[in-house]
């Protein structure tokens, strides 16, 4: 009998095994969903499949009576663009600052500590200042996610530019290169990777931002949507709406990785 | 095309130190090889000539003016490992200099200029035997192969002095004998003044024309570091010798 460690499954019992807990959590609802609707039929908390699934017919497919809007989409529309233009925000100063603070010492002298304590305060705490100073409007529930998300890309983005041997700095030098030039054909290209695993790592936090933000003040949203049905105990709505947000997530982890893997395909070879 | 003095050169960590009172003089287009126990300075020495070290007492001249306390253009390196871009191409690695050379804001070459680099490069690549791996990128070519695109690297931006840093100690003993050819043609075609620090003793007879020993001068059995080394042994090697001609060999 060989060692556990040393027993792998195969291709075919791979995936049967990574779906079985998906199938038994479901197996599980479905199960208990049908108990507490036998005992009581307007029970709101496990909603049966049916409800569930005229509730998506309702939010996905049929226009609202009265905005005639497709609310699913036009919230997810919403908040997909205010993750899109907070990461992307995010991202280029992540991407600008840590570069900076990884190269050049006096930068990092003076700005490293700054960066630090920024990434430690709590972003939520300081919403209400963000809706004070910024208002209600897209501003600030987009300044929330970058102030939650920067921080941790520039000094990640920072930590792995000091991660570059010194070696490679050093023969660029004596190749001829300037600083600029250093940091555009040697740093740059080999952070670009660096910063899509990076932006991976944050989308989590990122969500948890915009769900905040849009459950305090929005008009429209995937946040704001289960929010505002929750004063309805509406389970058949958030349960779908949860599901959409994590398969959106985890498409768009997914996008990245191939994007790196696509893009740049020497960090595949190593 | 460059000769390099050291004089009365000193470098201390602390208390400890590492080599006292060095004098060298190093004539335009010899190669030098060091050879010395571990921890006798010899990579100091070298860091120092690259200018990421600085010397605590004592200068360095390079054709009897100061050294630039920075890596700059006029002197190369190759390390033992880590010194190619893992994101560019190996023809890429090599056009890098040319970019850094030609273009200061753009650090990339366009056009005309840019086609008489990759001629050139394709040149070097063909003399180290690599043009079958133009397109490949550094991960993907073997360390012996790593190492001689390294050097054209260097190569490629005609410095006036090349450091070796143990090139070849991380190969294959089979393969250094290729490499000992390559970087001679090299010497040769390319007229550098040549420091390489090695560990084998055979390879520093064989290919250098003059072979510098470190070590301790003086020793104090209470006290270890109380001493630096210095050059014990300054042997020039004739049958190396500067200026004799035997021709240009080229790897297959």
């Amino acid at each position: 009998m060989r060692r556990v460690i040393n027993r792998h499954p195969g291709s075919g019992s791979r995936i049967a095994l990574g779906l079985l807990p998906f199938v038994m959590l479901a197996a599980l609802y479905l199960f208990s969903s049908n108990l507490r609707l036998a005992e009581n039929p307007n029970d709101k908390l496990l909603p049966s499949l049916n409800s569930l699934g005229a509730a998506i017919h309702q939010m996905a497919f049929k226009e609202d009576q009265r905005s005639g809007d497709v609310l699913l989409w036009l919230d997810t529309a919403a908040s997909l663009q205010r993750l899109g233009i907070a990461l992307s925000l995010s991202a280029a100063l992540g991407l600008v600052f840590g570069i900076a603070l990884g190269v050049v010492p006096y930068v990092r002298a003076t700005l490293s500590s700054l960066v630090a304590a920024l990434a430690m305060i709590p972003p939520l705490a300081i919403l209400p200042i963000l809706f004070i100073i910024l208002g209600l409007g897209e501003t600030a529930k987009i300044a929330l996610i970058v102030i939650g998300v920067a921080p941790c890309i520039t000094r990640d983005i920072a930590l792995r530019v000091a991660e570059l041997p010194s070696e490679q700095l050093i023969k660029a030098q004596t190749l001829g290169a300037s600083t600029w030039q250093l940091v555009l054909r040697v740093v740059l290209p080999q952070m670009w990777p660096r910063l899509i695993d990076s932006l991976r790592l944050t989308l989590g936090s990122a969500w948890l931002f915009l769900i905040a933000a849009e459950a305090i003040a929005s008009t429209e949203g995937l946040g704001y949507r289960i929010f505002l049905v929750r004063r309805y105990l509406a389970m058949d709505i958030i349960l779908p709406y949860v599901v959409w947000i994590t398969l959106l997530a985890f498409a768009t982890d997914w996008l990245l990785r191939q994007l790196r893997a696509r893009v740049f395909p020497w960090t595949e070879t190593r | 095309m460059a000769s390099v003095t050291v004089k009365r050169l000193w470098k201390e960590y602390g208390s400890t130190v590492v080599l006292e009172n060095l004098n060298i003089h190093v004539k335009d287009h010899e190669f030098v090889t060091i050879v010395g126990a571990s921890g006798c300075g010899k990579t100091t020495f070298l860091r120092m000539l690259l200018g990421i070290e600085a010397p605590t007492k004592g200068e360095i001249l390079i054709d009897d003016r100061p050294l630039l306390a920075e890596p700059g253009p006029d002197r190369g390196i190759v390390f033992q490992r880590y010194s190619l871009f893992p994101h560019l191409s190996a023809l890429d690695n090599l056009l890098l200099a040319a970019d850094f050379a030609g273009a200061p804001f753009a650090a990339r070459l366009f056009g005309k200029r840019k086609r008489a680099a990759i001629d050139k490069a394709e040149h070097l690549l063909n003399t180290v035997g690599l043009s079958g791996a133009r397109d490949k990128y550094p991960s993907q070519l073997s360390g012996g192969m790593q190492q001689r695109l390294s050097i054209a690297q260097s190569v490629m931006r005609e410095p006036k002095i090349l450091l070796l840093d143990e090139p070849f100690g991380a190969l294959d003993p089979g393969l250094t004998a290729d490499m000992h050819t390559l970087i001679r043609a090299l010497w040769r075609e390319h007229r550098m003044t040549i420091f390489m620090i090695t560990h084998d003793l055979k390879e520093s007879f064989e290919l250098g024309s003059r072979l510098l020993v470190f070590d301790k001068l003086r020793h104090d059995p209470q006290a270890p570091e109380a001493y630096g080394a210095g050059v014990t042994y300054d042997i020039p090697l004739a049958h190396n010798k500067v200026g004799k001609d035997q021709g240009v060999p080229t790897l297959a």
